[in-house]
């Protein structure tokens, strides 16, 4: 069945919003002030899972949920106290069940040691009490529920029915037991209407009518008494067996051979011998007193009564959506081109309606942002495990704080912050708190404490990963760095361009790798994935105080505001974002320092100038600055250059492709973007080239760093 | 995909042959997606010499491999009867500038004959089979694997 | 007249399997995801069977059944409870609470429509 594999992915995607709810109500119950509907919450979400994954026969992740669900249950009926001891097993079985369900998803079916031990100490809060293994039976069941052996087959059974008050309420029906039983064989039913009193002793609550019904059927007594399994302490039941060999079918012989009535408590109903029964077979029906009082629904029938506000759509449609507006934006530009080119830009009608097109194209771009755009909460709440997790391996004791949940940003971009941000809370919990001595000695709280908070800020996202540790040790940055050949010794170094040693491959600022941090990924790595979102990590630290790590994304990943440039014949895109100020220069701001090096000097301070024709090696050396536009761009780190460039044709929106999928990666170039005249544009990577284009060694260095 | 019908009978398929100077080269068919007339490229800094851009292909940014560099003919001046042979290799599309598409040509795998073993000659790497035709003709089969180096070795 | 079901899950998973049995059985289906929106509901799916979860926020299965029963029009609407617990605490309970039967979690769909037939007399 394909369609139930459209299913299971739904019910992966369910439980990724369980697994959160249960987090979440975790965290809620750490607090000590929650409320009895948080135990509810976080016990119906694991249920929840269970029942899914019940239904998909992942057997690991329902025993799990099932356990996890008695311990959560037994808190619900204060029959466990929450210790602190019972809230961290609890932690760790959510963990845990994110484990078995991330298992489930890609069919991993190794054992899971955690699992195993979380099982025992599971076990060991529920108690031995009220725990059966056949509670967990995730086999599906078979109708015959009761289990009363086997019967030879070829029987024919006499069951006599009386139905009390309570089956008629519970929305059973005589009439449907009665189809039921037609199903599994020949049925003779014989109505005995004789108790029935005159009207005026007549009650709702005494059974009157009986149903005498003779069944030939091959079925076994235990799926005759499955036909009952609703009703049987809801009726005056009993099922006999009439041997087929003893051949007497003498109705005489049925009340004699009638088992006795399960029901033994109440008095055997007294049937009227000489009542003649009346023959009603087989449709006894009519005399069922099911209410047909119910109105049919008048007129219009609502539709799928689900009331549900949201859809789920598959990401794909989006990105198709996405890519269609790229393209509208891009034939909008080319648009733009013709008219010009036919002297119609002037036309006030075509410049109002071209406006009007393009305020439209803008308009539908940001609604389907809006639609990618998901709350970090998801990337954020995971990050507490991760702390959980580092805190034990390292022996501290650590509190996650996290701060503007609620921010937005490209759901493409929420996946692929989870392992720089892992990474990051890992570093800051092993390398940026330090240990409770050293804590206690500087008057520091035992508890380190981590924020990560997140925040839009100028057009852009901005994360930031903190921790009040000792800071960055700097003179142990740089020998390290100076030990590992990543700057030569002496090498004038500014305090920020020693954090951003950190960022350097293999560099690895504890004397061993540890069992936490050390996994074979550093902060390199985490600068290249911030990188290839189009965002840039920098560092903060000060000393005694802490260490802060700032990402800042683009909001998305798919548009930028960019400014179009001329280098020779080739036209390419400065991101807007980068640029502080456009000038062309003159005599007094110009300066030549040595035979090649040129600096502007502006608002007093000597800016680099960097030719971009020079970078690209579209000519072998710089123009006359003079007869070129200088663009001053600055770093995230606050380094300032001036890019020189042939002239400056227009600022628009570009949309960004990527040159990285049918090429690769070219230095100082960040992705591409096809112009009006549907010719290629290269989108320029300001940061990469300034930092590139130092001469010191130890920078060179940082370069490749960035690079990657 | 076009590669699953390269093969249109038992040990037979078909190549499309093209001219880089005087000699004839084919790439097997079931990689080509298109062939489309030269237009300028944008230039891609530090690019190897044999990579003269990239070009807008319905929305994609493709590259553009000059067949002539590459195979150590020298830089082509391209002109209007120049081609740009759309290819996909491994999920990623590669323009090929060719001098002129001559023809579609059904060849059977066993008239391919290994390349004759001249080393030092920079084309030798790129080519693994000769085709020969009754009439002299010869067709040197390319490996858009060899002549597409991966993607890490392009860059800067 | 095709019968008509209400189905009431929490889960959209579990309520799109229990559709999507039902439909493939020729019943027509309403969904509802707590008890509160079940019984909002009810009026108009007009059920003629009521399948329902037994954990759910805001109202339980429970809730649900003593609030149908205690309707004028549904009181005798058979209700099938789902519950993952094969344990005899949960069936007593939902008897208790007047439900009609009820089926284990997980369920093959011809278990469940043989369940439904059963009861509506099919």
């Amino acid at each position: 069945m394909s369609d139930m594999d459209e299913y299971l992915e739904m019910f992966f995607v369910e439980c990724d919003e369980l697994l959160e709810a249960v987090a979440t109500g975790l965290r809620q119950m750490d607090e000590g002030t929650y409320e009895m509907e948080t135990v509810h919450a976080v016990f119906r979400a694991v249920h929840s899972i269970k029942g899914g994954a019940a239904a998909f026969g992942l057997t690991d992740l329902v025993s799990f949920a099932h356990k996890f669900e008695t311990a959560l249950d037994l808190l619900r009926s204060s029959a466990l106290d929450l210790s602190p001891q019972a809230m961290a097993v609890f932690h760790r079985s959510s963990d845990c069940l994110a484990d078995l369900v991330a298992a489930a998803r890609i069919s991993d079916t190794r054992e899971n040691a955690l699992r195993e031990e979380l099982l025992i100490e599971l076990e060991a809060l529920i108690g031995e009490e009220d725990e059966t293994e056949a509670d967990v039976d995730f086999v599906p069941l078979s109708l015959d529920l009761g289990d009363f052996g086997g019967s030879p087959v070829g029987d024919r059974y006499v069951i006599s029915l009386m139905a009390e008050a309570d089956l008629y309420r519970s929305g059973n029906d005589p009439a449907a037991l009665i189809r039921a039983l037609e199903k599994l064989g020949e049925v003779r039913v014989t109505l005995d209407a004789g108790n029935v009193p005159v009207l005026s002793e007549w009650s709702a609550d005494t059974p009157t009518l009986r149903w005498q019904i003779e069944l030939e059927t091959e079925a076994l007594l235990s799926e005759v008494e499955a036909v009952f399994e609703f009703v049987e302490d809801r009726c005056r039941l009993s099922i006999a067996t009439i041997d087929q060999t003893t051949e007497d079918p003498d109705p005489d012989l049925r009340d004699s051979q009638d088992p006795e009535p399960q029901d033994s408590d109440m008095a055997e109903p007294a049937i009227t011998e000489g009542t003649p029964p009346a023959q009603t077979s087989p449709a006894p029906s009519a005399a069922a007193p099911r209410p047909e009082g119910r109105a049919e629904a008048p007129g219009a029938k609502a539709a799928e009564a689900t009331t549900t506000a949201t859809i789920r759509v598959n990401l794909d449609r989006v990105d198709k959506l996405m890519n269609m507006i790229g393209e509208l934006v891009i034939k909008e530009a080319m648009l733009t081109q013709v008219i010009q080119t036919a002297g119609l830009s002037e036309e006030p009608e075509v410049v109002g309606a071209l406006e009007g097109l393009r305020q439209l194209a803008g308009d539908i771009q940001e609604s389907v942002m809006a639609i990618r755009a998901q709350p970090l909460k998801q990337v954020f709440q995971r990050m507490h495990r991760i702390v959980r997790e580092a805190a034990d391996a390292t022996g501290k004791q650590v509190r996650l704080v996290t701060v503007g949940e609620q921010t937005e940003v490209d759901k493409t971009m929420i996946e692929r912050l989870i392992d720089p941000l892992t990474h990051m809370i890992r570093n800051s919990v092993d390398h940026g708190l330090e240990d409770s001595v050293r804590r206690h000695r500087s008057g520091k709280p035992q508890e380190g404490a981590i924020t990560l908070s997140a925040a839009h800020k100028s057009g852009r996202v901005q994360i930031e990963v903190s921790d009040d540790g000792g800071g960055i040790d700097r003179a142990r940055v740089r020998s390290i760095a100076e030990d590992k050949g990543l700057v030569v010794p002496g090498a004038s170094l500014t305090p920020g361009e020693i954090d951003s040693l950190l960022f350097l491959p293999g560099f690895s600022s504890k004397d061993e790798v540890s069992a936490l941090s050390g996994r074979g990924v550093g902060l390199d790595v985490v600068r290249r994935e911030i990188t290839a979102l189009g965002g840039r990590v920098t560092i903060a630290s000060t000393e005694g105080k802490g260490t802060t790590f700032t990402i800042s994304l683009p909001l998305t990943l798919a548009v930028l505001e960019g400014m179009l440039i001329q280098l020779d014949d080739q036209t390419l895109v400065l991101p807007i974002t980068a640029v502080q100020e456009t000038l062309r220069p003159d005599h007094a701001t110009l300066h030549h320092i040595g035979a090649t090096g040129r600096a502007l000097l502006n608002r007093g301070e000597l800016i680099p100038i960097i030719d971009l024709g020079c970078t690209f090696g579209l000519r072998p050396a710089p123009g006359d600055a003079h007869n070129g536009v200088l663009i001053v761009v600055e770093t995230d780190n606050h380094k300032r250059a001036a890019f020189q460039v042939d002239a400056i044709h227009d600022q628009r929106q570009v949309v960004i492709k990527s040159l990285e999928e049918n090429y690769g990666r070219v230095s100082g170039v960040s992705a591409a973007t096809i112009l009006g005249d549907g010719k290629i544009a290269l989108i320029i990577d300001p940061e990469e080239i300034i930092t590139s284009s130092t001469s010191d060694h130890g920078r060179d260095r940082m370069a490749i760093a960035a690079n990657g | 995909m076009l590669q699953t019908i390269s093969h249109n009978a038992q040990g037979k398929h078909d190549v499309i042959a093209f001219k880089l100077t005087d000699q004839d080269f084919c790439i097997d068919i079931g990689l080509v997606r298109e062939i489309r007339g030269w237009s300028p490229t944008t230039v891609l800094p530090h690019a190897p010499h044999y990579v003269r851009g990239v070009i807008n292909l319905r929305g994609s940014v493709v590259t553009v491999v000059d067949l002539s560099a590459r195979l150590g003919f020298g830089a082509s001046e391209p002109t209007h009867r120049h081609v740009v042979i759309i290819a996909m290799h491994e999920g990623r599309i590669v323009g090929l500038l060719a001098d002129l598409v001559s023809d579609i040509v059904t060849i059977s795998d066993d008239s391919i004959q290994a390349v004759p073993d001249i080393a030092s000659d920079p084309a030798h790497e790129f080519i693994t089979g000769m085709i020969t035709f009754d009439d002299g003709r010869i067709l040197r089969k390319i490996d858009l694997m060899q002549l597409l180096p991966d993607a890490p070795q392009y860059g800067g | 007249m095709p019968t008509r079901i209400l189905a009431i899950d929490d889960s959209p998973t579990i309520r799109g399997l229990v559709s999507r049995a039902l439909k493939a059985a020729g019943f027509e289906v309403y969904t509802a995801s707590d008890g509160v929106e079940g019984l909002g509901v009810l009026a108009d799916a007009d059920p003629d069977l009521i399948i329902t979860d037994v954990n759910m926020p805001r109202m339980d299965g429970f809730g649900l059944i003593e609030g149908v029963r205690g309707s004028l029009e549904y009181a005798t609407v058979p209700i099938l409870v789902l519950t993952t617990e094969s344990g005899s605490d949960l069936k007593a309970r939902a008897r208790r609470a007047g439900a009609t039967g009820w089926i284990v979690k997980p369920f093959e769909d011809a278990q469940l429509v043989a369940i439904i037939d059963k009861v509506l007399g099919r």
